[in-house]
């Protein structure tokens, strides 16, 4: 005799299958600004260590050195306003403690976190711990202090933690539609502070500048490098000495590289195609062209190419076109304001 | 040194643990065995571990001065409270009649109005209650419940005896600390708990989602239900996402819904997607800009509509607040015989109402003997506690009780009981306070524990975090001992 099926009790919709928007604009803006800290902490320590190496710097090549990196942040003006001069001290403080710097590593990480704790209930109590600790850690915390107690160590923590909070995210995040906003913001991020890196020392891959070499330019190739942690990468690659337009070769067209433009705007190019519903034929949107005419002149175009049309107007185009695609991604997934006005703040602590 | 060894005064207060200072309450023995292996410095390194774990993990509440934020934790006292399971029996019965009467009187309030019309309750205290939703008259509620979801905050007396101080019938707040703190208990003392039988706390999300699952619109066999938060900067927004969490619910903000036609939508990547049933953390006044607080940014317009037409259900209901005012709190135990037919299980505190002639003459004549307390604040705002004011003071409620009478009740100042509590490196008795928690679904289940708050000033009797309040991990056994 057929047993008689007891009623099903009522079901929770899953909720993989529902995404707020805010959470995913929160997803996207927590991803970004934790791979921003982290790229913000290897430069200021490779750069850190670089002038520490070599005694040869003067006063004033240390502020042409620190002036470059300040101008492919894109600060100038904003440093120029709060601080005198371009020294180690003053440069370490702008970058990694002043909540005046947006991108400073501090203001990254309270940014990460405020994400984060919007969407505390979206996202793995791992990830969530990681980003707190991080936060904590650098509460309170100043230039004058990390100086005197040893700047590797600090930044060696900051990269660890937002390390292990990718890492986390891999392994305790679904691969949901969250997840893409997180890949997209990532990679995102990452291209962009890759062009950043390597405009640093656009100036001596001018196409009239032919004569470089000595220990100094040697070492701050290799600074370029570890600045995008490609020391290591760049010499099973090409094995040979480190050649300037071997490394802005390798640092654009890698394929396999994780940090090159084109193993990032590949990432970009599909996460974008994922969330925006696209096929992989004709994109629709207008950033979905966007990122597939990027994606393909990365993989046409050889160092040759960039080198004659000038490679510091190649990564300012690229930087345009990645700030497009963001901003229309972001656009066209919100609806609504997703940051909270004075008053609403205020009404919200009446509560 | 023992931790226990050091001398402790019960005086004249009803301690939880001690009899008297030498003899340990059965209920709390193996407690005291364990605790008097610890030295100082043990205790304090659990201690500090605790708090760093709070903080990692960001179990913090947010104290907010000119806008810009302080994120604290809420100060944690080792020690917990414990409570034996046939007392623990008693409260259950008591808190399940308490509920059960005042949600039949807010049905009779929004309808028929009967103990109204039978003169149990003096109509002008209810028609002229702040919380009183007039617009809500003869509006059906899912399944008959207006409090889902109820903390009911109980103290004892100076012989012990278990009184109902408040009834928190709007938004109660807390239940995530009840359970953060069995956690923090887990892990200083995981291996008390093996043997001790103590009740766990942890299944209250469950009943939670069931209650908020029970009251869904039958047209969809799998509800959306979501968790309605006033946003980031609220100081319980650590609450909102621990218990969505614990039901894997999302989180929404007002501006996260939408209504059309008389239905909820959230907003999705994917488009609008259909709400079920709200769990509103947001007071009724800031819930549809439409109908109360026009200048809410909070709320959702045409929420109340949609609510009102039956498609979305909202835990709690709107107008409760009615129920959990200081006046009527004075007419429960009244009420519960009016509907029920039987005695309160558990006793209110000996209460004055100003509003009652003869009541305001004894309150102005006896306000330094009193506790003076507005009807509509909390958190321990708009109180005086008589016996430790000033004269001044005394004065200045005494004017604003003549002025406005429907807005003040009197009590007898209660001992409340006190527990030892780890204060400046020695065991002091403080005194404390208990909210359980009490869940109306298909069934009324009250989570056996609670928190229970501490007021850390020595001699203070106020328990609310505001005002240097901290909690205990509280423990219903299974047994006795």
């Amino acid at each position: 005799m057929p047993a008689t099926k007891p009623p099903a009790p009522p079901l929770l919709r899953p909720q993989a299958t529902v995404m707020l928007s805010r959470v995913a604009h929160s997803l996207y803006w927590m991803s970004r600004y934790i791979e921003r800290a982290e790229n913000v902490a290897r430069l200021l320590d490779v750069n850190l260590q670089l002038l520490v190496d070599f005694q040869g710097f003067t006063d004033t090549t240390i502020k042409e050195h620190w002036g470059s990196i300040i101008a492919s942040s894109g600060d100038e003006e904003e440093y120029a306003k709060h601080y005198e001069s371009a020294d180690n001290r003053s440069v370490t403080e702008y970058f990694a403690f002043d909540l005046r710097n947006p991108n400073s590593i501090r203001a990254c990480v309270n940014a990460a976190r405020e994400n984060a704790r919007m969407i505390r209930d979206q996202i793995s109590a791992e990830m969530w711990e990681i980003v707190n600790e991080l936060y904590l850690y650098l509460q309170g915390r100043t230039a004058d202090e990390v100086w005197a107690s040893g700047a590797l160590e600090f930044f060696a923590n900051v990269k660890r933690s937002a390390h292990l909070f990718q890492g986390l995210t891999a392994s305790t995040y679904s691969r949901s539609e969250g997840w893409e906003f997180i890949e997209f913001g990532k990679f995102i991020e990452r291209a962009d502070k890759t062009t950043r890196i390597l405009d640093v020392k656009y100036h001596i891959l001018l196409p009239s500048v032919s004569d470089v070499g000595g220990a100094v330019d040697t070492a701050q190739w290799q600074a370029v490098l570890r600045s995008a942690s490609a020391l290591e990468a760049y010499r099973r690659f090409y094995v040979r000495e480190i050649l300037p337009w071997k490394v802005a070769e390798f640092l654009i067209f890698s394929d396999s590289f994780p940090r090159s433009l084109a193993f990032c705007v590949a990432q970009v190019d599909e996460f974008l195609r994922r969330i925006l519903g696209e096929s992989a034929t004709r994109p629709r949107t207008e950033a979905g062209r966007a990122s597939r005419r990027l994606l393909t002149d990365l993989q046409a175009l050889t160092i040759t190419d960039v080198l004659g049309r000038g490679l510091h107007e190649f990564l300012m185009d690229i930087q345009d076109t990645l700030g497009a695609i963001g901003d229309e991604v972001v656009q066209t997934t919100m609806f609504y304001p997703a940051e909270s006005s004075l008053e609403e703040q205020q009404q919200q602590q009446q509560q | 040194m023992s931790i226990l060894r050091s001398p402790y005064e019960t005086a004249q207060f009803f301690d939880e643990m001690f009899a008297n200072p030498a003899e340990v309450r059965p209920h709390y023995r193996r407690l005291a065995e364990r605790l008097g292996t610890l030295n100082e410095t043990e205790f304090d390194q659990r201690r500090a571990a605790v708090d760093l774990a709070f903080l990692r993990r960001g179990v913090t509440f947010t104290v907010y001065h000119d806008n810009a934020g302080t994120e604290r934790i809420f100060p944690f006292d080792l020690i917990p409270r414990v409570i034996p399971n046939a007392e623990w029996l008693r409260i259950e019965a008591g808190l399940i009649q308490r509920i059960t009467a005042l949600n039949l009187f807010l049905d009779d309030v929004y309808h028929d109005q009967k103990c109204l019309k039978d003169k149990i309750v003096p109509p002008a205290l209810i028609l002229g209650a702040k919380h009183f939703r007039r617009e809500f008259m003869h509006c059906p509620v899912p399944r008959g419940i207006y409090v889902h979801i109820c903390g009911t905050d109980l103290i004892r007396d100076a012989a012990g005896n278990y009184l109902v101080l408040e009834d928190n019938l709007r938004c109660p707040s807390g239940a995530s600390y009840m359970i953060e703190n069995r956690a923090a208990m887990r892990r200083a003392f995981p291996n008390l708990f093996q043997s001790y039988g103590v009740r766990p706390v942890e299944g209250y999300g469950d009943e939670l989602l069931k209650a908020l699952l029970h009251i869904a619109p039958n047209r969809s066999d799998k509800p959306n239900v979501v968790l309605l938060t006033p946003g980031v900067y609220n100081s319980a927004y650590f609450e909102h996402t621990f218990l969505a969490r614990q039901m894997g619910i999302p989180i929404v903000e007002g501006r996260d819904l939408v209504v059309r036609d008389h239905r909820v939508y959230m907003r999705t990547t994917a488009g609008l997607m259909p709400v079920d049933v709200i769990y509103r953390r947001i007071d009724d006044d800031f819930l549809d800009p439409s109908v109360f607080r026009p200048d809410s940014l909070l709320g959702v317009p045409g929420l109340v509509n949609a609510y009102r037409h039956g498609n979305v259900a909202l835990a709690n209901s709107i107008g409760t607040g009615v129920a959990d005012d200081k006046v009527i709190y004075a007419y429960v135990p009244k009420l519960i015989k009016y509907y029920l037919g039987q005695e309160p299980i558990l006793a209110n505190v000996n209460t004055y109402l100003a509003s009652e002639p003869l009541d305001r003459k004894f309150i102005l004549e006896n306000i330094a003997k009193l506790v003076v307390k507005s009807a509509n604040e909390a958190g321990g705002y708009g109180m005086l506690i008589g016996p430790a004011a000033t004269k001044e003071e005394c004065e200045k409620f005494r004017a604003q009780v003549a002025a406005n009478p429907r807005n003040f009740i009197a009590q007898d100042p209660i001992m409340l009981s006190r527990s030892p509590t780890w204060c400046d490196g020695s065991l002091q008795g403080r005194h404390i306070d208990l909210r359980p928690y009490i869940l109306y679904g298909e069934k009324i289940t009250v989570t056996p524990g609670g928190l229970t708050r501490v007021a850390l000033r020595k001699g203070s009797l106020v328990v609310n975090s505001s005002q240097g309040g901290g909690s205990k991990d509280t423990w219903v056994l299974q047994g006795d001992e």
